[in-house]
């Protein structure tokens, strides 16, 4: 036993092994692996191992991936369109729920009200989204119900096949990831900053906007990231709420790796799309914290 | 306070916006109709019936509870080093280690899918099969188990070890007999999770998964048939009922650790 009577450092050290092996073996080799393998290229069957930024040159030169054209979008600013509007459209319907619980509920229900909110995220996800599909398609739930109830005559045909439907699908979907980090900033305001706020003349709207919005900005910028670039990985969404035609990043991804077969353009588009996400991320972080200096 | 002031409707509201589609699942599949749609046509349960005579979801199912069972103590182990380690002492590079290992959190899951499944096929190559499986999925759950482990294990108090040990127990038998207990509710709420993110993952397994689908891959199989979507809804009752059940348990383990620790309960797993 020999490791159990060193110093707490060399312990540390010996218990922090395995785990790390497996992340260096299973994170960072593969990482590795797909920038290398996006260097290769695939012409049917064969797969040439010279170095070569062929990919790269298919990615930025076509309308298809990037510049779009008149008509249509380049996939990925599409994308990050889709992304950008889910993560906005969830952080700003999640943010007053995460305010009522951390400031409207009394503390021994608060657990309760977390773990209501958490039930949905935990069960299927998949399921989730086809359900989304049923609701919101041409006979699903949503027509088929305000018919029976004589408010419209026709199915309305807004609802599925379109960027809509996408971006109720993935509000939903990631909910929680909005809310939590939210709640957490707003649990670590003090709350006498709120009554000094009182005190010194602002009225409950006031003292809303210039102390307890501020301080919880680093639990919107939390939120902001964890839906943001998850959701750009998302395929199953949009395969199933678009239907054929338009799709996004991560379709062309999937469809590059499982039916075409050209893994070096897959994993060069992974790439791509990890640096778009990486440098919209960074951008954002650092816009907040330059107007977070500006404020003194 | 105002009981029903404007933010607890508010509340109300997106919790039901929240629970919507799943409360349409037990709605649909008891529902003897083959298309989804109102009216409602009458009580059912033959999709049931149906699910228990289809063999190859049988087998999908047994292949995803193998793969959440190793994936959940796999990760789990993972995590109790990395969690112990975090919180013994401080070493060169600890928090660039820890935030190498919960880099998954941060990157979207079909990068993950998409770089392992090129260093099983092209640089191991190797054959797909469960175990590709289970080597993803502990990746994707160790930040989550350390997640909730962190808590379990910040919450030691250092003194409990020694005083242990004073009295006489070796280093193994005071982790055994004194820090074990104490965090063994964060073991079983970590192993709970991780089942359930591996038995729920449909990205990864359908990237990773050899010739027999798990059932999230099976289940994305019948999306395709019309006349399966009866089915789909009865299955997802099915496995939405077990859920729900296993995050009672893992929350009910949560709560105890919380108290044993004594500390207040500041709610939530992450």
């Amino acid at each position: 036993m020999g490791i159990f009577d060193t110093s707490p450092r060399a312990r540390a050290a010996a218990l922090v092994a395995p785990p790390f092996a497996y992340a260096l073996l299973l994170l960072a080799v593969p990482l590795i692996s797909i920038v290398l393998i996006s260097f290769w290229t695939q012409t049917g069957l064969t797969l040439s191992r010279v170095f070569t930024l062929d990919n790269y040159r298919e990615i930025f030169s076509g309308p298809i991936y990037i510049w779009g054209n008149q008509n249509r979008w380049g996939v990925l600013p599409l994308s990050l369109f889709v992304s950008a509007t889910v993560t906005l459209v969830t952080v700003l319907l999640a943010y007053p729920v995460a305010y009522f619980v951390s400031f409207h509920v009394a503390p021994q229900r608060k657990s309760l009200w977390l773990f209501l909110i958490t039930i949905p995220f935990w069960t299927s996800y998949l399921i989730r989204v086809f359900l989304w599909k049923v609701i919101l398609g041409y006979n699903g739930v949503v027509n088929t119900g305000l018919i029976e109830l004589g408010l419209i005559q026709e199915p309305l045909d807004f609802l599925l096949y379109n960027l809509n439907s996408v971006i109720i699908t993935l509000s939903h979907a990631y909910a929680v990831f909005a809310i939590l980090p939210i709640y957490v900033a707003l649990e670590k305001i003090d709350r006498s900053l709120l009554e000094a706020a009182q005190d010194l003349g602002e009225n409950r709207f006031t003292t809303f906007v210039r102390v307890t919005l501020p301080l919880s900005v680093p639990g919107i910028v939390g939120s902001v990231l964890i839906v943001f670039i998850p959701t750009i990985g998302d395929y199953v969404t949009p395969e199933l709420m678009l239907g054929a035609g338009g799709r996004l990043i991560s379709n062309v991804i999937q469809t590059q790796f499982l039916q075409l077969n050209n893994w070096p353009l897959g994993a060069a588009l992974s790439i791509i799309t990890m640096l778009a996400v990486g440098v919209v991320s960074l951008v954002f972080i650092l816009l907040n914290q330059r107007w977070l200096r500006g404020r003194g | 306070m105002n009981k029903w002031s404007g933010l607890r409707v508010y509340a109300l509201i997106y919790l039901a916006f929240l629970y919507a589609p799943i409360l349409l699942l037990p709605l649909f599949a008891f529902n003897d109709a083959a298309i989804i749609a109102f009216p409602l046509t009458g009580f059912s349960t033959r999709w049931f019936e149906q699910l228990w005579t289809t063999q190859a979801l049988h087998q999908a199912l047994r292949n995803s509870l193998f793969i959440a069972t190793i994936t959940s103590i796999l990760a789990t182990l993972l995590g109790v080093c990395a969690a112990r380690a975090g919180t013994l002492a401080n070493f060169p590079g600890k928090r660039g280690f820890l935030g190498f290992v919960m880099l998954p959190l941060v990157l979207p899951e079909i990068v993950i899918a998409v770089a392992l499944l090129v260093v099983v096929r092209q640089v191991l190559d190797l054959d797909l099969s469960n175990w590709t499986v289970i080597a993803a999925h502990t990746v994707i759950c160790i930040p989550f188990s350390i997640a909730i482990l962190n808590g379990a294990f910040q919450n030691l108090d250092s003194s409990f070890e020694e005083a242990a040990m004073d009295l006489g127990e070796t280093r193994w038998g005071a982790f055994r007999l004194v820090i074990l207990p104490l965090v063994f509710p964060g073991i079983i709420s970590s192993l709970l999770i991780c089942f359930i993110i591996s038995l729920d993952d449909f990205v990864i397994a359908q990237f990773l998964t050899g010739a027999n689908p798990t059932m999230p891959v099976y289940i994305y199989g019948l999306t395709r048939f019309v006349d399966a979507l009866p089915l789909i809804m009865a299955l997802g009752t099915i496995l939405v009922t077990i859920s729900i059940a296993l995050l009672i348990v893992a929350e009910y383990f949560r709560r105890r650790g919380v108290a044993r620790a004594g500390l207040k309960d500041t709610g939530g797993f992450l």
